[in-house]
């Protein structure tokens, strides 16, 4: 494979600052419909990353930032694009009190770290330094040096996510690996 | 005692029963996507195979962006068509058949008792026919298109069940619309929806496919509509592939149940910006619109056409209304021509779009400007989802739509 979208193993350990979100956050707010016909160029996603809503993200936020986020983060629609340009933005994790079913898939699909903290989005702000621990399933925050439990991926996903995502977990899995 | 999706599951990951949570691996019967193929095809080069697992069992339909609206969107069917000929992919319905939703049920694709997972989110709509169908993103496809298989946690499921006869204009929009108002927006994340009662058995398959459409608006993963001989009849008379349905045990255990009286319903609506903004119409009558929209996966169906032309034979849209009608599909829209539904809203002043998704997804045709309001049959009203995000979109039922159109203010039937 040409670029290292994919193939890079996940570390479970993640450090960084924290760009805050409420609740509800629709994959329409996270990649505008109006770019869905960018389905190949991922670099050219990551520059429309809440483009139409939050406008300032694309200022504001930097590689290596963690997204956190109230309920039902990426409800809405399937569009994949959400997570891949968050991904390619050089997002590093997003932590939220509860994902919606597609967007959290996709994420682990795509090697985009997810964690559930139920709680978390009234203990931290924007700026905040946190650290994810996702063998330990904890966030500390280095502000107080609090510690946040997190929802355990299942093994059997953790593996996807670890790997890198779907497509290395399968390249290895069906043998395809050169 | 296992509800449907458990025992479908089971079923699917051959086994005698399977438990809530657990992570099962499952066989897939149809793998559906439309132009977002096109993320698919990518990903299931970079895993490797040469050949797709089934060719017979993945099905393409193009109706996002049709006809192209740009030059990128018209590489990308162009790259699917490929990709479909190289595969020998049997079933491709291109840009004339219509929307995915309506096109897979019209044509035999979702039958009881199956796994069907499709690159769309509003999936759930098969459930309307005891299908356990599920949304998911392109590069979960391409595994599925390299292996036919996919994991599934086991859901919880939630049991709503709906009595009584609705008032006039009242319809599944209505019902699902003040369902999700009640639950919320994640209000049924991850689980399993069944929906049981007499207004559900009486209802049409096509309002039917309403409540299964909508119900991914509160976070279902998958929405049961329980097969009975309609059902059984519909896909019958669309497929020859043999079937077994598939019904939940009489005490099968609910993680959560809901109760609806479906005689004391007044029209719902939802408003800007989220689907669980729900209000009734009457709190909301009288706000000014610049757009109506009769159409989409949700109601743009032939009953949907048929309502809307009655209300509105032999009146005008109101003239700073721009009415747009889409039929869900080729067949629907030779029917409603055939029924004199479409001469009906022409005259009025409608402007009949292409079966598609049109502007529901904001990608082209009909798009809002900043400052304007539209009330649509569609399900979605996420902020700056049908062009600016300083627009307003309002979701209701073909009725409701209908009768603000001609009045060119949000408008409560009857
Ligand atoms: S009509 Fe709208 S909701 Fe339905 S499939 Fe098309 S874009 Fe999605």
């Amino acid at each position: 494979m040409k670029e290292m979208f994919y193939n890079r193993p996940k570390p479970l350990h993640i450090k960084g600052r924290v760009y805050k979100f409420g609740d509800n956050i629709n994959t329409d707010i996270i990649y505008p419909g109006k770019y869905l016909s960018i389905t190949t160029e991922r670099e050219e996603m990551a520059r429309h990353c809440f483009e139409t809503v939050y406008p300032e993200f694309l200022k504001i936020a930097e590689p290596g930032d963690i997204i956190v986020a109230g309920r039902n983060f990426g409800c809405g629609s399937s569009r994949e694009q959400a997570a891949t340009c968050l991904k390619y933005f050089g997002i590093s994790a997003v932590v939220a009190e509860s994902f919606a079913r597609i967007f959290y898939r996709n994420a682990i699909n795509l090697g985009l770290t997810v964690v559930i903290a139920p709680g978390i989005s009234k203990k931290l702000e924007h700026n905040d330094i946190i650290e994810v621990d996702l063998k330990m399933g904890i966030i500390i925050s280095k502000k107080n040096r609090e510690e946040l439990k997190t929802i355990r991926l299942p093994s059997s996903v953790l593996e996807i996510l670890s790997a890198g995502g779907l497509v290395p977990y399968l390249r290895k899995k069906l043998g395809v690996e050169q | 005692m296992p509800t449907i999706a458990e025992k479908i599951l089971a079923r699917a990951a051959k086994r005698d029963q399977v438990k809530t949570n657990e992570i099962v691996m499952a066989k897939v019967d149809v793998a559906m996507s439309h132009e977002n193929a096109d993320v698919v095809i990518r990903a299931f080069k970079e895993i490797g195979l040469k050949k797709v697992w089934d060719p017979e069992r993945i099905v393409i339909i193009f109706d996002h962006r049709i006809p192209a609206e740009s030059e990128k969107s018209a590489a990308t069917h162009k790259r699917i068509r490929e990709f479909v000929k190289t595969q020998n992919i049997k079933y491709f319905y291109d840009m004339r058949e219509g929307i995915c939703h309506q096109v897979l049920a019209e044509f035999g694709h979702c039958r009881p008792g199956e796994i069907l997972v499709g690159t769309d989110s509003h999936t759930t709509t098969h459930g309307a026919f005891g299908t356990f169908a599920a949304g998911i993103g392109g590069t979960e496809m391409a595994g599925v298109w390299s292996t036919g298989e996919i994991w599934f946690k086991v859901p919880e499921s939630m049991k709503i069940t709906v009595h009584g006869k609705f008032k006039e204009f009242i319809s599944a929009k209505d019902l699902i619309l003040f369902i999700i108002g009640q639950l919320g927006s994640d209000g049924a994340d991850y689980m399993a929806v069944e929906f049981h009662g007499s207004t559900i058995s009486e209802m049409t398959i096509a309002s039917r496919m309403v409540l299964s459409n909508l119900s991914m608006e509160m976070g279902a993963k998958v929405a049961f509509i329980l097969p009975d001989e309609k059902t059984i009849s519909f896909v019958r008379e669309r497929t020859k592939k043999e079937f077994t349905a598939v019904l939940p045990d009489r005490d099968a255990q609910y993680a959560r149940s809901l109760d609806v009286d479906a005689a004391s319903l007044r029209s719902q609506i939802a408003c800007p910006h989220a689907v669980d903004n729900v209000k009734k119409v009457r709190e909301v009558s009288g706000l000014k619109i610049n757009q109506a929209l009769i159409g989409s996966c949700t109601n743009g169906r032939l009953e949907d056409l048929k309502v809307a032309a009655s209300i509105i034979e032999g009146k005008n849209v109101h003239p700073d209304v721009r009415l747009l009608i889409i039929p869900a599909s080729r067949r629907i829209y030779l029917d409603a021509t055939k029924a004199g539904y479409i001469e009906t809203l022409v005259k009025a002043g409608g402007l009949v779009l292409n079966p598609g998704c049109g502007p529901c997804l904001g990608a082209h045709q009909g798009l809002l400007a900043a400052g304007e309001r539209c009330i649509a049959t569609t399900n979605r009203n996420f902020q700056g989802r049908m062009g600016s995000s300083d627009a307003e979109v309002y979701l209701a039922s073909p009725a409701t739509v209908a009768f603000s159109a001609i009045k060119g203010e949000i408008t409560e039937p009857c």
